[in-house]
């Protein structure tokens, strides 16, 4: 028989105000197996730890229950108090009374009652509890950082300068991201490319970075500290290694009318390309899509022309596999399609465009060389709409998307300033819900382009878009002097919502790393852990975890990277001993334990066994690896012989928690 | 003012609208194509609702100048349906007048070739009980 104690706490009137604390203490005393009970302010306060300790040793306790909140918070302090005293860990229960129990419930009757039924399960889960030993795993010092926008450059350079070997895998050919195709970045309308580049080249040459670019993660097995991935390669048709980036063959390949996404296909470029002059690796890349030769076997002008002979039809993907102490989720964003709003007539005029594309048509190295000119007949716009908050602030995911996009307030206070600076005979109209700037000199800038750049701003929506006679008719609201506004423009632009990279959500199942609704990764905890995910090992950098501007996102970068160099130099992580073992006499290797586990934690052998009359027989039998093994429970649940089971959250301690909750 | 409050009810009741919903961006008048004929405008009319300041929308023309097209319905954010709530305050006007605007008997005199059939049913659905 163990002899328990049990410790309730008030956690100040959290617990204290909704259940009666010191009945509960007095109602677990009569449990068997209880020879101490108490009830205290505060458990997790250091005299509350002492209460603790003292008791375990006063009353050689071999096993204790605490009644508190979630085993989130507290677990560990309590487990460590006991662990100081010579008692193991894993012989400490918490019963979950705050979360589960006093704040979700009004009455203090039942949440009394709820509270002494909770206890009662712990204490005959104690019963069960036998001690556990935590294992040890070693840890590989080397981290995966995926995708390669602003903000995986910065955590990649960060961990690389804290002296650990650090690998990028960015889908495109090159790194940069959304970055790379900015004009100017407010709120300091610095260049964007001048202040990207440095950092660009700076991965490039850093000996500790490699870039694996035009590549994806295939497959991600293991955990925190030993994860194995598998990386593919992507044909790029040209020999990485060799390609000088000359680019003589984008100027010959006689495949011109590719859609050049690099400039929100505003232009072409060929099917063999280098996306911009600062691609970093630089070196061109075949579009098979659009390839004469992979598509016909007929051109190959491209392999004549290339002096170095980098050029090779024949590539293949790869796939490398490499091991990782960390994983940085760094995917980013896209903007939305505006097509699902055609009131805005996007697919109806090109003289309708998004942000980004309005981005393109500023800069110096876009598809107008950085004269602003409609795309239409290409003359110089005298007056342009802007429409704030396009697809975001929706009801419901069928018109757009629920949440602000956070930074398309900003970045269209620096188009209308930038339009009105370089051509101060253009009228300029924003059309805004809400103007949100906070931010450091975030305001201010808005109001510069109100009171410095006469920038017209309109506290309303635009309601239609309709292409006539050449104009684009803005059909609008001023709420603020009551009136409907029509507006002759030339070009209308379209602030669209922010959405996560399309790739995020089957990355987030290779990673089992958790999303939210709208497909950004979910952090630990909202406000405590804000660059770690749930999954340990994964840690989130920029906008993949929600809309952030480029202050933000290169802050989350260098925080993420801190924690993977937090980890990564440790020489060994402690395990978890709640891990799954196998009764080889009930496994009848069915394999349905293997299918199910998530980490590839259980291999299978054949082994001996004694059979009546002295004869042997040969077997198939399950067995876990206890360092890969994560504890989550799915292989107890799909073995149909009941022959896995999970130390510390065994069968029948549960069924015991279960028993004693229904008794 | 427990009137004023029954009213608000059987308005949000009958319209199924929550103004609470709206964000206020404008867009419902933004897009509204009898915009210029209506002294409340669909924006209005949500706010007003949710303040409880109905009184001056019963007496408002702007009940019979809506042409219950849903633009504004078809565009809001939010889902906000305002054209419903015009609908629910005219309503509200017509069963506390308990006289219809518009007798079946009436309407052949005033068809009109052009007239689409929708605006048939939609001047019955506005004029009548
Ligand atoms: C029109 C516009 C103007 C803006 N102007 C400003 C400004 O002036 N100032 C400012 O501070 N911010 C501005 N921003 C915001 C800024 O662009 C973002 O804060 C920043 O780009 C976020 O960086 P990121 O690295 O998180 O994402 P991204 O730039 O999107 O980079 C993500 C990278 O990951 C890669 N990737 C995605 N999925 C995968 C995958 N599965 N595997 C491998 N690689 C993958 C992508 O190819 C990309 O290279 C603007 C945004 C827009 C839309
Ligand atoms: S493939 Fe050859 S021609 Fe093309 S950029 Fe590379 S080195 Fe130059
Ligand atoms: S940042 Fe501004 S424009 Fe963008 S969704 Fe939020 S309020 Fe609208
Ligand atoms: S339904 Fe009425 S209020 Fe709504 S847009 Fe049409 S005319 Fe305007
Ligand atoms: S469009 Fe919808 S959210 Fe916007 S003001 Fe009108 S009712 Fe409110």
């Amino acid at each position: 028989m163990q002899r328990i104690g049990v410790f309730v706490c008030w956690c100040g009137s959290n617990i204290a105000a909704t259940v009666d604390v010191q009945r509960v203490a007095e109602e677990l005393k009569k449990e068997p197996g209880v020879v101490f009970s108490a009830d205290y302010q505060y458990m997790c306060s250091e005299s509350g730890q002492n209460l603790i300790k003292d008791a375990i040793k006063e009353h050689a306790l071999t096993g204790v229950v605490i009644c508190s909140c979630s085993p989130r918070m507290h677990e560990n302090t309590f487990r460590k108090a006991a662990a100081s005293v010579g008692l193991n860990p894993y012989m400490v229960e918490i019963a979950n009374i705050r979360e589960q129990c006093s704040w979700i419930h009004k009455d203090k009757a039942t949440g009394t009652e709820k509270a002494i039924i909770l206890g009662r399960a712990a204490i005959a889960k104690v019963h069960l509890n036998a001690p556990l030993i935590a294992g040890e795993s070693p840890v590989t010092k080397r981290a995966l950082v995926i995708g390669g926008g602003i903000a995986g450059i910065q955590t990649a350079l960060d961990i690389a300068e804290a002296g650990f070997e650090v690998d990028i895998v960015e889908k495109s050919p090159t790194i940069g991201g959304k970055m790379a195709q900015l004009d100017k970045t407010f709120p300091t309308l610095d260049c964007s490319a001048c202040i990207l580049t440095p950092k660009m080249v700076e991965a490039a040459q850093q000996e500790k970075i490699k870039i694996y670019s035009y590549s994806e993660i295939d497959e991600v097995k293991g955990f925190v500290g030993n994860f194995s991935v598998k990386i593919r390669r992507k044909a790029r048709y040209v020999k990485e290694d060799i390609c000088t980036g000359c680019g003589l063959c984008t100027e010959k390949c006689p495949q011109k009318k590719v859609p050049n996404e690099f400039n929100m296909g505003m232009d072409n470029r060929r099917a063999i390309y280098i996306p911009f002059a600062q691609a970093v690796p630089k070196v061109a890349t075949i579009d098979p899509n659009y390839c004469t030769m992979l598509k016909t076997g007929k051109c190959g002008v491209c392999s004549k022309i290339c002096g170095v002979k980098a050029i090779d039809y024949t590539q293949q993907d790869e796939i490398v596999e490499a091991k990782y102490g960390a994983i940085v989720v760094a995917t980013g964003f896209n903007p939305i399609s505006p097509a699902k709003f055609d009131e805005f007539a996007y697919s109806q005029s090109p003289d309708v465009v998004t942000s980004l594309e309005y981005e393109r048509l500023m800069n110096a190295a876009g598809p107008t060389n950085g004269t602003l000119l409609r795309p239409s007949d290409g003359k110089h716009p005298h007056t342009i709409v802007f429409v704030q908050c396009v697809g975001s602030r929706c009801d419901g995911a069928e018109k757009g998307k629920p949440y602000c996009s956070k930074v398309c307030c900003m970045y269209t206070a620096k188009h209308a300033m930038l339009t009105r600076e370089k051509y101060p005979d253009t009228d300029v109209y924003v059309f805004y819900i809400d103007v949100r700037t906070p931010g450091k000199n975030f305001d201010e800038f808005y109001r510069r382009a109100v009171e410095e750049y006469n920038v017209h701003y309109i506290k309303g929506m635009v309601g239609k878009v309709v292409p006539e006679n050449g104009k684009l008719k803005v059909q609008a609201a001023d709420l603020l002097s009551n009136e409907q506004l029509h507006i002759d423009a030339d070009m209308v632009v379209l602030a669209t919502a922010v959405e996560p990279d399309p790739s995020a959500r089957s990355l987030a199942t290779k990673l089992t790393a958790s999303m939210d609704t709208n497909d950004f990764f979910t952090e630990a905890h909202p406000k405590l852990r804000p660059v770690e995910s749930p999954t340990a090992g994964v840690f989130l950098s920029g906008m993949c975890q929600g809309p952030k501007d480029i202050p933000e996102t290169v802050s989350q970068a260098s925080a993420a990277a801190a924690k993977v160099i937090g980890l990564l130099v440790k020489d060994k992580l402690v395990g978890n001993p709640c891990v799954a073992h196998s009764d080889e006499l009930l496994c009848n290797g069915c394999s349905s334990c293997e299918k199910v586990c998530p980490y590839g934690a259980i291999t299978y052998s054949d082994k001996e066994f004694r059979m009546p009359d002295r004869t042997t027989a040969l077997r198939r039998v399950a067995a876990v690896n206890p360092a890969v093994c994560q504890g989550c429970g799915a292989c107890t649940v799909a073995c149909p012989s009941g022959a896995m089971d999970l130390f510390g959250f065994s069968n029948n301690q549960i069924m015991a928690e279960v028993d004693a909750i229904c008794k | 003012m427990e009137n004023k409050a029954n009213l608000k009810e059987q308005i949000l009741t009958a319209s199924g609208v929550n103004p609470l919903k709206c964000m206020r961006c404008g867009k419902c008048s933004a897009t509204c194509p009898s915009y210029d004929e209506m002294e409340y405008h669909p924006h209005q009319f949500v706010y007003m609702v949710e303040k409880g300041n109905i009184e001056p929308l019963l007496q408002s023309e702007s009940l019979y100048t809506c042409l219950t097209c849903f633009a504004c319905v078809e565009r809001c954010p939010r889902n906000v349906q305002p054209a419903k709530l015009v609908e629910a305050v005219r309503l509200a006007v017509i069963r506390e007048q308990g006289a219809n605007h518009l007798k079946p008997q009436d309407i052949p005199a005033l068809l009109d070739p052009d007239l689409p059939q929708q605006a048939i049913v939609s001047a019955f659905r506005k004029y009548a009980k």
